[in-house]
């Protein structure tokens, strides 16, 4: 499977997808249709669904994300979940910016909608 | 009558401005306003910088997504699909205050939708922001309502809203966000 590798912009987040199971999202996503860019990202993780890494750990380390975005996000989210489900380890490590609660707290909003371990990780200015 | 509508833009303007902008909501308009924003608040602590910068990233995306335009030709400086985004600061409080027309249908789905919000708590706000994200299909146009809530929870506090009528139906919708 080719992986994914997006820079990001001042409204999308870097992306890098690869096979061996090592997954990144990270910066900012606020554009105003989400949609569109998260939709190779989702289409990515079905096929990776019928042969994933035993691993696969997904790093999301966002600085801000909007609303457009958050329901993209959970798409991605209930793919790794069903990952997850056919027996293959995953874990999702959500970062957050010390101080910043609520970003932990959206954290902790999707870890109590989607069946998959999450680790939140602090991280320092 | 949009005289109203300059009454109210006069009231809201005389606060300590740090950021307005009146006119048709563009994406790169956007993109633009975040930058200036983003620089203007670089010496604000982080929990609250980036509370405003949230509620101003969708507050300036519902004016792009959802803004009518009212009908009234004849009218100067209030007409078309203009919409107003200002932060301001007043008493040692940030505000987000936002101004666009509004369709008949939109004013409905607004008051019904922003009386539930203020009639929740904090968890009760939690809630119905996991509802709408989990259980609601929504479009690439709207969020079904989540940035409403969104900007509840980020700010803390009520969200004041009115409604301008500007005769045949229209109404400015106006939304004052207060960071305590």
């Amino acid at each position: 499977m080719d992986p994914i590798s997006i820079i990001g912009t001042p409204k999308t987040p870097t992306v890098t997808f690869e096979s061996n199971g090592k997954l990144e999202i990270k910066g900012r996503s606020i554009p105003e249709n989400s949609v569109e860019f998260y939709k190779p990202l989702v289409d990515w993780l079905e096929q990776y669904l019928s042969s994933p890494a035993p691993l696969t750990e997904v790093s999301i380390k966002l600085e801000y994300f909007n609303t457009s975005s958050s329901k993209c996000i959970l798409d991605v989210f209930k793919k790794l979940e069903a990952i997850y489900k056919s027996g293959n380890d995953v874990v999702i490590l959500w970062h957050y910016e010390e101080d910043d609660e609520d970003m932990l707290e959206a954290g902790e909003d999707y870890q109590s909608i989607i069946k998959v371990p999450f680790k939140m990780v602090e991280m320092s200015e | 009558m949009p005289a109203e509508v300059e009454k109210w833009y006069k009231a809201v303007t005389k606060d300590d401005v740090i950021y307005l902008f009146k006119g048709e909501v563009t994406d790169q308009l956007i993109a633009q306003s975040l930058d200036i924003i983003e620089r203007q608040l670089e010496s604000t602590p982080l929990p609250i910088r980036k509370k405003i910068y949230n509620v101003l990233v969708e507050c300036l995306q519902n004016l792009y997504h959802h803004s009518a335009t009212c009908p009234i030709e004849k009218e100067r400086e209030f007409c078309g699909r203009v919409g107003v985004c200002l932060l301001s600061e007043h008493e040692g409080h940030y505000h987000v205050v936002t101004g666009n027309f509004v369709e008949p249908r939109q004013k409905e789905f607004l008051t019904k939708h922003l009386d539930k919000i203020n009639s929740l708590d904090r968890d009760g706000q939690k809630e119905m922001y996991k509802e709408i994200l989990d259980n609601q299909t929504f479009s690439e146009k709207g969020g079904g309502g989540l940035g409403m809530v969104d900007i509840a929870r980020k700010s803390g506090s009520r969200l004041n809203y009115n409604f301008i009528n500007c005769g045949s139906d229209y109404n400015f919708f106006t939304l004052d966000v207060t960071f305590n």
